[in-house]
């Protein structure tokens, strides 16, 4: 990508004044960055308009195209699996990620505080499910949860009784967000740790010396020195969870069309039946704008409640 | 394993009793176990027979069978074909994308032009939006190119992301000294010289750890292979396991998770070597943010 500038040179040598250095580094540099902007406006901005554009249109991919209007959204809000969709995403969303960062934030804690030992060891541990792909990851835990799985012999060895982890309306959620939990929480502590160990321990000491205890330093000196970084994973782990996909595509697809069941049926999973499986891709446009509106609305939630949190925290320290 | 350091922690800040450090440790290896785990359980289902893995009280023993159930994969898929399509994928993604993402980097990291910021915060905005997006318009694009059912659909798009300029961009801010190139300047070298010179051979470590993180994402990459690969001979990995698991004839998992043992061993070999480096970089977009 960069040949043709330094291949350009000696034919500009002549219009020296016009090529300054400054000139000629600046065209270098937007050179070094155009791949980058070059396929995103293809594969990236472009797209997004044209998703936005077709979900005015009736369109099966092949065919002409036929402008509907607001039908495609009319189409989409009036069907019930859109909604279980819908709710199904945010149900596994929440069971999938508050658990998961609670878990990891205290890992975390645990792992920074002084007397924990193997530090590194403990680190590669609970960040080795991150690099296991979600395939696998599924098909590994499809085996624990089925109906004589292991942990349904846990259940039962506790006096529990066995749950439908493959079929039943709960137990479909709660084995997909247990994989998304283990994938994701040693990675999440992780991001929590590097965030712990930036806090200067002088900070402690200070505290200390003024008398702050265990709690009144936690309160006033880790969870705001700490916002940042749990501001980030909760934003990511948002976004993740809105586009869950290929859990329940795995899971649920052991028998055939089995993706979309209700149970586990996403609204990603909602978006590639309608296109890839039906041929419906109006509607499967409409649903990634609706997507993307909920994903802007999330995020924004996430901002408003952490900069509310730091209205909190400057006025306990004032 | 974590015994003989309870006596030593004398660094501990005080009050801590031995209760709370022990507590402290079991729950950190209650933790780690069940990071392994499943692991574990994946050779354990995948060396003993098929009936095994909802045997009662749980099987937890490594057995013998494991190149019979690996006989059954063959049988039903190829899966090294499979196994040979990933690796050129993520080969020739990786290569592109440690090449792109470190020339701008540098560029961002080392250079002044007009809207720079602006420029770089809209690379960092667009890691924010999702990929589902932009699925059905990619996904005509490749059809009007006729590049569905071909690795181009896989690799050109992927050719160059946000998180590696982002990354090579840190990396280089801090390890290529302006001296440095100020001093290939004086010596007559052209932009593109210095950049390889001088730039590429202080930043090899953060090209080396963004190529090991991208050849995992795309080595683990479902949802678009998905869409776009139709024919069972360039199936890449991910979908050829897939595939595994949706035969209806009863699921053998025995063969499954041989084969998902397979070909999750040589990630994890990576990852143990280069553990340090690999952690490094997945976290870093929110270390550095």
């Amino acid at each position: 990508m960069a040949e043709p500038v330094t291949a350009a040179r000696p034919v500009s040598a002549g219009k020296r004044s016009f090529w300054t250095e400054q000139r000629r580094s600046r065209l270098t540099a937007y050179t070094f960055i155009s791949p980058f902007f070059i396929l995103f406006a293809i594969f990236g901005l472009y797209p997004i308009f044209f998703t936005i554009y077709l979900s005015f249109f009736k369109w099966d991919a092949l065919g002409p195209m036929t402008y509907v209007g607001m039908k495609n959204y009319d189409l989409v809000t009036s069907d019930p699996l859109f909604w279980t969709s819908f709710t199904n995403t945010l149900i596994m969303g929440v069971m999938g990620t508050v658990p998961q960062l609670i878990i990891a934030l205290l890992l975390a804690v645990m792992l920074n505080s002084a007397l924990t030992r193997f530090k590194k060891t403990f680190r590669v541990l609970f960040f080795m499910p991150n690099i296991t792909s979600i395939v696998a990851v599924t098909l590994v835990f499809s085996t624990l949860f089925g109906n004589n799985g292991m942990i349904n012999w846990l259940l039962n060895g506790m006096g529990v009784e066995s749950m439908a982890f493959n079929s039943g309306w709960w137990g479909v959620k709660i084995a997909i967000s247990t994989m998304v939990m283990w994938r994701w929480t040693g990675y999440n502590a992780i991001i929590f740790l590097s965030g712990l160990q930036s806090i200067p321990l002088d900070l402690y000491e200070a505290a200390r010396i003024d008398g702050a205890n265990r709690r009144q330093q936690l309160l006033y000196i880790t969870l705001p020195l700490l916002k940042p970084f749990i501001v980030f994973v909760t934003l990511i782990s948002t976004i993740g969870a809105l586009q869950l996909f290929t859990e329940p595509y795995v899971y649920l697809g052991q028998s055939g069309t089995g993706s979309t069941r209700e149970e586990g049926i996403t609204m990603v999973t909602y978006l590639y039946s309608e296109a890839f499986r039906n041929g419906f891709f109006g509607t499967a446009a409409a649903t990634a704008v609706m997507l993307f509106i909920i994903t802007i609305i999330f995020s924004m939630i996430n901002m408003w409640v952490s900069n509310r949190m730091e209205g909190d925290t400057g006025g306990g320290k004032a | 394993m974590s015994s003989s350091s309870w006596t030593q922690s004398s660094k501990a800040p005080g009050g801590a009793g031995w209760l709370s450090k022990t507590a402290f440790y079991v729950l950190l290896v209650v933790g780690a176990l069940i990071s392994i785990f499943p692991f574990y359980w994946m050779f354990v289902i995948a060396t003993n027979d098929r009936g095994a893995v909802f045997h009662i009280p749980p099987l937890l023993t490594i057995g013998g069978e494991f190149f019979n159930n690996f006989q059954r994969v063959l049988e039903r898929t190829d899966f090294f074909q499979a196994l040979l399509n990933s690796l050129f994928v993520s080969s020739m993604v990786t290569v592109s994308v440690v090449f792109f993402c470190t020339l701008a980097g540098y560029a961002f990291a080392k250079y002044e032009f007009p809207f720079k910021n602006a420029l770089f915060y809209f690379v960092i905005a667009t890691l924010f939006v999702p990929s589902q997006l932009s699925v059905l318009p990619t996904y005509i694009i490749m059809a009007k190119l006729q590049w569905i059912d071909t690795y181009r659909a896989l690799i050109v798009p992927a050719m160059v992301n946000a998180f590696g300029i982002f990354w090579m961009r840190q990396y280089a801010a801090t390890a290529v000294h302006s001296e440095l190139i100020e001093s290939g300047r004086i010596d007559g070298g052209g932009h593109f010289r210095i950049f390889w010179n001088i730039a590429v051979p202080v930043i090899t470590p953060a090209m080396a750890t963004l190529g090991i993180l991208n050849f995992m994402n795309v080595w683990n990459d479902f949802f678009w292979p998905l869409v776009v690969l139709k024919n069972s001979e360039h199936f890449t990995i991910q979908i050829a396991l897939q595939q595994l698991f949706s035969n209806r004839d009863g699921l053998d998992y025995g063969m499954i998770m041989s084969a998902t043992f397979t070909a999750t061993l040589p990630l994890l070999i990576v990852f143990l070597l280069f553990s340090r480096w690999v952690i490094a970089g997945l976290t870093s977009g929110a270390v550095k943010s």
